[in-house]
């Protein structure tokens, strides 16, 4: 179980030092709430309505380039094959990097939250729902989003296919969260629980998919 | 390979055929074609308008619903819906083969009939977007079940492909490839479900097979349809299976395949003198 | 016949990519074996 940790922990404090997801993805993130805001050209009571959707959207781009950073991180320094070798077993390796890219996807929700609030104007009808919803969605696309990340490792080609290979599958939790968050914000009259309920069990079925599929595809890097 | 004579293999032409047909091809075609000519004739000659009559009784003017001559678009989309859920069927079987035991065969069929899928996924779209316009009166409708399934579909399989692409060795492509396909099969029961939930309505018909008040010749004309563009899927699925076999042999054929070439046409005396002054380890030969 | 215009545009695009994707294969199939010896050109085994 510490060997999940101290790899998550290595990244987390990469990440600490270099900082590439706080001065490059959270701003990314924050500039897509602002090229809505501007594309949509709606009044606040628009965006305030759309900001579960438009959150989540953002989110996934921001996913999309975390896990790229989570990625390169290992091919960079050619760690990929210490990892192999370590004698660790495949799905905690995959635990290890996912927990490192979940909690990093969670610092960026965390701002982006801040960010439809002052931009969406959205308010926070229940807390307790939109992070229980917003956890299991990060779970779920932090989970499909490391394993694909690995099998879009490569130079050149591979690089673009990430965003491809990773949005269409995540599309039931984009639909799910944007639901849970609809409820969360007060924007829509749905039941956010049972939406949340799908992301719990999307995240079950990400993870469990990467843990068994992890030690299969970290073979060939 | 040792170096040998120069002349290519006198095999008979069944056996080494200039090109992925075969007699078998041959018959599935021409099978292929008249079914189609058939089909087209029940669909716009035979059959008749879906008109349902409902009555209303003695004072008002009977009802007419139905989807009129529109119903003849369907005897095209529902078969190349069917074929594509057999060719996506046959990718997660090929996968699950390719994973279980490495099997080139099969990553060859499953690359195969992801190809083959892509194209009949995107005419289902695009023949439902035709049909629904006049009936829905829209060319999408966001929120429909099945079109979003299928366009999710669609998109995971165009991944799918692009992403072997990015892949020149073939045992790690097929492997990662099989995990793609299977992850993508696997999310498509999550799609539907969570598009189900998500709006639970929808403008697409009813399964068509199970309604029990459409007439016995419209129920011919689609499941005719189906056979025949079944017949179609597997005349070219035969075809890209052998192309797919010969791209793996030009990969790891190529060299051989040129040497043997340029030796075939080099004049003998010429030939003599070159493997005679040149080292055998030179030759590229195993 | 009504929507005239949407089934033969329908129909169209059916047959019409069908038989481009199926020309295309069988062209890609003489080409390739045309770069392949003749005896490779066929799946000989079942195996791997």
């Amino acid at each position: 179980m510490h060997e999940i940790w101290a790899l998550a922990r290595k990244d987390l404090l990469i990440e600490a030092r270099s900082k590439v997801v706080a001065t490059q993805v959270v701003p990314f993130a924050m500039v897509v709430l602002i090229l809505f805001g501007l594309a949509l050209d709606a009044d606040s009571r628009t965006l305030r309505d759309l900001a579960p959707g438009l959150f989540w959207v953002a989110t996934l781009f921001a996913g999309v380039l975390t896990i790229q950073r989570s990625v390169a991180v290992e091919t960079l320094s050619s760690t990929f094959e210490a990892l192999r070798l370590s004698g660790a077993p495949g799905w905690k390796l995959f635990a290890g990097k996912a927990l490192a890219v979940g909690v990093q996807l969670l610092a960026v929700e965390a701002v982006l939250a801040l960010g439809i609030v002052v931009l969406y104007r959205s308010e926070f009808e229940d807390p307790v729902l939109v992070v229980t919803a917003a956890v299991a969605a990060t779970i779920a696309i932090a989970s499909a989003g490391s394993l694909y990340g690995v099998l879009a490792v490569g130079m050149g080609v591979r690089d673009t296919i990430l965003p491809m290979l990773l949005l269409p599958i995540m599309m039931p939790v984009l639909v799910a969260a944007t639901r849970a968050f609809g409820d969360g914000l007060g924007t829509a009259a749905l039941d956010g629980w049972t939406w949340t309920g799908l992301l719990a069990l999307l995240a079950i079925i990400y993870a469990t998919v990467g843990a068994l599929a992890y030690a299969v595809v970290i073979e060939d890097t | 390979m040792t170096i040998t004579s120069a002349a290519p293999q006198t095999n008979s032409v069944a056996n080494n055929p200039g090109s992925t047909g075969s007699t078998a091809t041959r018959v599935l075609g021409l099978a292929s074609l008249v079914g189609l000519a058939v089909l087209l004739v029940l669909a716009f000659v035979i059959t008749d308008p879906d008109q349902r009559v409902f009555d209303r009784g003695a004072d008002l003017e009977p009802l007419l619903t139905g989807q009129g001559d529109a119903v003849r678009l369907l005897y095209v989309h529902f078969p190349v819906a069917m074929v594509t859920y057999i060719a996506f069927s046959l990718n997660a079987v090929g996968s699950i083969a390719v994973l279980w035991k490495k099997s080139t065969w099969w990553d060859n069929t499953a690359a195969a009939a992801a190809e083959v899928g892509v194209l009949f996924c995107g005419l289902t779209l695009v023949t439902g977007s035709i049909w629904g316009r006049p009936i829905w009166n829209t060319w999408w409708k966001w929120g429909d079940v099945r079109l979003m399934t299928t366009t999710i579909l669609f998109l995971i399989f165009v991944g799918y492909l692009a992403y072997r692409r990015t892949m020149t060795d073939s045992r790690v492509r097929a492997k990662r490839s099989a995990v793609v396909g299977l992850i993508g099969a696997i999310n498509i029961p999550i799609v539907y479900k969570s598009v189900d939930w998500w709006q639970n309505r929808t403008l697409h018909q009813q399964s068509t097979l199970r309604d029990r008040s459409i007439e016995d010749l419209t129920l011919f004309a689609m499941i005719f349809g189906m056979v025949v563009f079944v017949a179609i899927f597997a005349w070219l699925m035969i075809h890209r299976f052998r192309i797919g076999w010969l791209e793996h042999q030009t990969e790891t054929v190529g060299l051989e395949a040129a040497i043997e070439e340029r030796r075939a046409q080099t004049p003998a005396a010429i030939l003599d003198a070159v493997t005679d002054s040149r080292p055998s380890h030179e030759t590229g030969s195993d | 016949m009504d929507y005239l215009g949407y089934l033969i545009a329908g129909w169209a695009v059916v047959l019409g990519a069908v038989a481009v994707y199926a020309v295309s294969l069988i062209r890609r199939g003489k080409a390739l074996s045309a770069r392949v010896p003749a005896d490779r050109r066929r799946w000989m085994t079942t195996d791997g």
